[in-house]
């Protein structure tokens, strides 16, 4: 792997840029691998990074059915938090934001990680009385959390509306420093250039389309578009298609795949500071560093595969938006799009063992799993190397719906998060 | 936004429905005597297919009534729609 530096960046750019090598290779599958990772997305990536460096396992294959990075890690909204109601999903989710605070260094890729603060409005009594709650137990928990005032929001904020014009007037805020955006694209492809160079093969154009078994019901491989490959374990992280993948092996899970829409906006100079969200009338947006307002609006209402979704949803945010902000309401909107999230009974994922031998899953995400793709993928790589889950991410088992501990998100939250 | 046929009103926009489930699960009459996967795979397994979704509509702002509906999930084409009771389409 060539390094990335400023002397490095010098010395080719003296060369006229024409010395930097692929930065991963595109290999021919072998015929088999020690562990095989199902969907070429952040967590699926990084999944494979983490086996090779922490546990040694380098003979292993990503299987990705289109291009690395070209479903939901193209797809979200980026944002970044830690500040979940329960003390396991804030356990799990600031796990992965510490490793987000230096995973451009560890990769050796700017993940351009920018943790700008990300605000949550309160525009009922009951909203203040939740995120009050929320700010308690973060605190409490040992993650970062603030209680704001509308003053202090706008102080945070300057194009906030805290007016008394509102419909829904902010009361206040729940803010937590620590949160912010990264870039997504670069999120897939430095995993994938740092897992190459530790020998991990990602073949793309490669779709799994049956699991192999032998006569125990262990996992022996998969029939994909490219071929049979053999593999002893099976790491399933394939997102909105987990039911599919998962139904090659007779799994039914407790899961359905809905459209989430997010739009962009043109692009402007700087002018949101930091990410806004708000359950209550539904907005949530933030400024990439190309300059567009990254507005992530709601699921439609029917479980599809189509990566699209109606235009009502979209429109039903941005009437939110341009009360919140009104100097965007002249802003023209650039793209919008859906990505296909698996969403679990309690919003909060499943990542651990499955009932068949060999096989794993990691899944359920919903609509907010980018924040959490580097912690997901070191906690699934322990998980396939040790055959166990480690402890902060042993509540997250699919036996919690049997037994009834639900890790109830969906309650807390009141909102797709 | 989808055009949904309504057996009873007839087609209206989606706006007026709320979406009620994946159909035809029914519920264990004997709740007490169904083991502890069976209530599991009642209330929380789904089939999510990519292709054929039967599913449970409720036109909410019409009617009230639910009924079921035949959808396509790879192009939300809506096959059929048919009452509670009817025949499968």
């Amino acid at each position: 792997m060539q390094r990335f530096s400023a002397l490095s960046l010098l010395r080719h750019a003296l060369g006229g840029h024409a010395g930097w090598q692929q930065q991963w290779r595109s290999p021919e599958p072998k015929r088999a691998y020690d562990a095989l990772i199902v969907g070429g997305g952040g967590h699926g990536l990084a999944t494979a990074y983490y086996l090779a460096k922490e546990h040694g396992l380098r003979n292993i294959a990503v299987l990705e059915r289109g291009w690395i990075g070209g479903g939901n890690t193209g797809r979200n909204t980026t944002v970044i938090r830690s500040n979940y109601l329960f003390a396991e999903s804030a356990a799990l989710y600031d796990h992965a934001v510490r490793l987000w605070e230096t995973l451009s260094q560890e990769l050796n890729y700017n993940v351009m990680f920018s943790p700008r603060g990300v605000m949550m409005l309160a525009h009922t009594a009951h909203d203040v009385q939740v995120f009050k709650r929320h700010v308690h137990a973060n605190r409490a928990a040992g993650v970062d959390n603030e209680w704001l005032t509308p003053q202090q929001a706008q102080d945070f904020c300057p194009p906030l509306n805290v007016g008394s014009d509102l419909r829904y007037p902010v009361l206040g805020a729940a803010l937590q420093r620590r949160g912010g955006v990264a870039r997504h694209d670069a999120v897939a492809w430095g995993y994938a250039r740092a897992a190459d160079a530790l020998g991990v093969d990602i073949l793309q154009n490669c779709e799994v389309t049956a699991i192999n078994r032998d006569a125990t019901g262990a996992v022996t491989g998969v029939q994909t578009t490219r071929g049979t490959i053999n593999a002893p374990k099976i790491g399933v992280v394939a997102a909105g298609h987990t039911s599919v993948v998962l139904a090659m092996a007779g799994l039914r899970l407790p899961l359905e795949s809905f459209p989430l829409q997010a739009l962009v906006s043109e692009p402007v100079k700087p002018v949101l500071p930091c990410v806004v969200m708000s359950n209550t009338i539904h907005a949530y947006i933030s400024q990439s560093d190309k300059g567009e307002l990254v507005i992530g609006a709601g699921m439609d209402a029917y479980p599809s595969y189509t990566q699209r979704g109606a235009l009502h949803v979209a429109t039903h945010t941005l009437d939110a938006i341009c009360e919140l902000f009104p100097t965007f309401r002249r802003l023209r909107m650039l793209r919008n799009w859906g990505g296909i999230v698996d969403v679990t009974p309690d919003r909060s994922p499943i990542l651990g063992r499955t009932p068949v031998p060999g096989l794993y899953v990691n899944c359920g995400w919903g609509t907010g799993g980018f924040k959490a793709t580097p912690g997901s993928g070191q906690l699934f790589a322990w998980t396939i190397a040790h055959d166990a889950p480690r402890p902060i991410n042993a509540p997250f088992s699919l036996e919690r719906f049997r037994d009834g501990a639900t890790i109830d998100e969906a309650a807390a939250a009141a909102v797709a998060h | 936004m989808l055009l949904i046929t309504c057996p009873w009103c007839g087609t209206r926009p989606e706006l007026e429905f709320s979406h009620g489930g994946e159909a035809h699960i029914a519920r264990p009459p004997d709740p007490a005597s169904v083991s502890d996967a069976d209530w599991t795979a009642f209330l929380h397994l789904r089939t999510n297919p990519k292709g054929l979704h039967r599913e449970r509509w409720r036109h909410t702002h019409g009617c009230g009534r639910f009924f079921n509906a035949l959808r396509d999930t790879t192009n939300d084409t809506i096959l059929a729609t048919y009452k509670p009771g009817d025949p499968l389409p």
